[in-house]
């Protein structure tokens, strides 16, 4: 098990000719720096990070451009052997985007590197000091041999750790990052050890819970690597044969691991943490595949060991959630099938209140989660990707190695471990708004357009097998339609508020034409999605007093077809011209533009921002979008 | 077999060394190959020991002279010659 930690378990293995692939980025012309955040996107071991800051040392000597790298200056105060850590670092943190220079200093000269304005880190003026002392390298073994009392260990510890950051805030305009004390496995008494203030064991903890206090304010931030070889466990942490061999802080075998820590640190401090969880549905948050199985047969329940193992995955997912990590959805299903779970399932834990973008449907995950990062203005930089299925993973590595797509294991009673441990979502520092963001992003499930994958706008169209149905008004459709006129804001040409009764009477006199709209696709039935009202100004010219539509089916040419209708019922009436009104409010800069993309010429524009325009019948020519029209509810004359 | 070992001990160095070419014999020693300083032997050990699941001591190291040497060691420790 220590192994998904150690091995980087959700990162993919390296693949066999990783040295090759290295040595052959020191001779491209171009694009060296991003083949190697490609390479470090693997889970490469401690010989092969080495062979990663190599080839970044050999591109940066080259005075070749480090670009899209963003170039990161760090400084390692350490009481032993720091050549490995700065190697490891350099070349972990390449994953993270960074191409960071490791200053070393001179070997266990801490004091003196961050008290001296001339020490070789400070003179380098780092991004950050990693202030990495081991508790071999701090007085805390004084209390067990009879020197001074737990309690001095602890503050003469402290004291020290803090001498060293003020020597660097002294002197540099560093952030210090301040490891934490791994206590060794040896133990003096036992179980006792935690109980006696004089043990080494209670003055690390003492220790460790005084450096995030410290810590808990001010920029300065925390490296837990104590909670880290909790993880891992003391043992596997700690090698004494390496100690004496090298003097190695701890056994080379964890040390990607602690790399990729400091990694995403470093990463955080830099603004990148990740804000976004993408997630597939079927075998990822329940056992099952709900188009096959049903709500019935999926397994998310308690008292089932696979559906408490979804649910357990549900509830860390949630978790993120409540701390802001903005949450989606990526399912090759059809959207209402897709839902089911989500509405009718007792035992789910995720809802779709809790879904920022729902995305349900049967193109590419690629083009689905670039949807997404659209729709939420985040960039696929800060997007995670969870799929149970490795084609769905490899495909979405491939075409968006910006996503971060992890390695998941085959029992989904580990999704919950293996998420946490690729860390994808560390952060430097807490505030309130990044707890209420996914809030911010109001968990209207919502489907974002997919526009890119097809690239022609009408091919996309056609995909989606649409068919419009325009109705008059009706007593059926009274009250939605009141209800929309009364509510809609964004896409809402004169915002004019009607009631039930108001529409009723519209829908009895013959100077009015209305129109209520209804959009099917392949995704399911869309609902009344757009409602026109029309009025005859004279015999030859109709004025369209109310043209409003559902933002939902934005960019399908709706508007198009609309009007299509409109221009047919004029022609039929013998009308000449076609007269829009825009009324410009708070909320409706959305359509300001909506009659002149249509081809309506512009009659007058008033202070206040309104403006009418005019398209002549007999002139106008807009084409159809590629969807089925069925007309309901007309006169037979009218069809 | 012996041979094993060296195939195996090949992969090693050329992971440790990040250098493909290097080619393995009995008499090399670390004034013959680029960049064997004292670091980059401790990473051979460490490496050497996962490779074969083993454990060097640090007396061990300290009397090997050569890749022969090496290779006898860790023939003795995987008992792949018996």
């Amino acid at each position: 098990m220590t192994q998904l930690y150690t091995d980087l378990g959700w990162l993919s293995r390296p693949p066999a000719d990783f040295e090759s692939r290295c040595r052959a980025i020191t001779k491209m012309a171009e694009g060296g720096p991003r083949a190697l955040k490609a390479l470090a996107a693997y889970g490469a071991d401690d010989n092969q990070l080495v062979s990663l800051s190599r080839v970044l040392g050999k591109l940066r000597a080259a005075g070749q451009s480090l670009a899209p790298l963003h170039p990161y200056k760090l400084g390692l105060i350490t009481n032993y052997t720091s050549n490995f850590v700065a190697a490891s670092v350099a070349g972990t943190a390449l994953r993270y985007g960074l191409a960071v220079e490791c200053l070393t200093g001179a070997y266990d000269q801490g004091l003196q590197e961050c008290l001296d304005p001339q020490s070789s880190i400070n003179r380098a003026r780092p991004n950050a000091v990693l202030i990495a002392i081991d508790w071999r390298g701090l007085p805390l073994r004084g209390a067990r041999t009879g020197g001074a009392s737990s309690q001095e260990a602890v503050d003469t510890s402290l004291q020290y750790l803090n001498t060293l950051r003020s020597g660097i805030k002294n002197h540099t305009d560093a952030v210090c990052i301040v490891q934490n004390i791994v206590p060794p496995p040896e133990r003096l008494y036992g179980s006792l050890d935690r109980v006696l203030p004089d043990s080494l064991h209670y003055s690390v903890s003492a220790l460790n819970a005084a450096i995030a206090d410290e810590l808990r304010s001010g920029s300065d931030v925390l490296l837990d690597v104590s909670g880290l070889a909790e993880t891992v466990g003391l043992a596997e942490w700690h090698s004494p044969g390496e100690w004496n061999l090298a003097k190695l802080p701890f056994a080379q075998r964890c040390l990607p691991l602690y790399s990729d820590h400091v990694g995403r640190l470093l990463a955080a401090m830099c603004g990148r943490s990740r804000r976004c969880l993408v997630l597939d549905l079927d075998n990822t948050l329940w056992g099952g595949v709900i188009g096959d199985d049903g709500v019935a047969g999926i397994q998310v329940a308690q008292g089932d060991a696979t559906g408490e193992a979804y649910l357990d995955f549900q509830r860390y997912v949630l978790e993120l959630r409540g701390r802001g990590i903005v949450l989606a959805v990526s399912s090759k299903n059809l959207d209402e099938v897709a839902r089911l779970p989500f509405r009718n399932h007792p035992e789910m834990l995720i809802r779709e209140e809790h879904i920022a973008v729902f995305q349900a449907n049967w193109n590419d995950k690629a083009t689905n989660i670039t949807a997404i990062a659209r729709e939420l203005s985040l960039g696929l930089e800060s997007m995670v990707f969870v799929d149970d299925n490795p084609v769905e993973r490899d495909l979405v590595r491939t075409m968006l190695p910006e996503v971060a797509v992890p390695e998941m294991p085959l029992d989904p009673a580990l999704y919950a471990r293996t998420l946490s441990a690729a860390g994808y979502f560390e952060i430097a520092r807490f505030s309130t708004e990044d707890r209420d963001r996914a809030k911010y992003y109001e968990g209207n499930s919502k489907r974002a357009a997919l526009q890119q994958q097809v690239g022609d706008l009408d091919q996309y169209l056609a995909s989606l097998n649409m068919e419009i149905v325009f109705q008059p008004f009706d007593d059926i459709g009274t009250a939605r339609i009141s209800q929309l006129i009364m509510k809609s804001n964004q896409y809402n040409l004169t915002t004019r508020r009607y009631s039930e009764t108001d529409v009723r009477r519209m829908a009895e006199d013959p100077s009015y034409f209305t129109l209520q709209v209804r959009l099917i696709d392949a995704f399911g039935d869309n609902g009344m999605i757009s409602v026109v009202i029309c009025r005859n100004l004279t015999e030859s010219e109709l004025e369209i007093d109310t043209w409003l539509m559902s933002c939902r089916v934005l960019g399908r040419k709706v508007e198009h077809m609309v009007l299509r209708e409109l221009l047919a019922h004029a022609s039929r009436i013998g009308a000449q011209r076609l007269r829009g009104v825009f009324i410009p409010t708070e909320r409706n800069k959305l359509v300001e533009d909506h009659y002149e993309k249509l081809g309506f010429a512009s009659i007058s524009r008033a202070e206040d921002g309104s403006s009418v325009w005019a398209l002549e019948i007999a002139s106008a020519d807009v084409t159809a979008a590629p969807m089925l029209v069925r007309r309901v509810g007309f006169e037979s004359s009218v069809i | 077999m012996l041979s094993d070992i060296y195939e195996k001990l090949t992969t090693v160095f050329h992971d440790v060394f990040g250098d493909d070419e290097i080619v393995l014999t009995p008499e090399l020693t670390a004034k013959e190959i680029d960049g064997w300083d004292s670091l980059t032997h401790v990473r051979l050990m460490l490496t050497v020991e996962r490779a074969f699941s083993i454990k060097i001591t640090a007396s061990e190291i300290g009397r090997l002279n050569s890749v022969g040497d090496l290779a006898d060691l860790i023939s003795r420790k995987t008992n792949l010659t018996s």
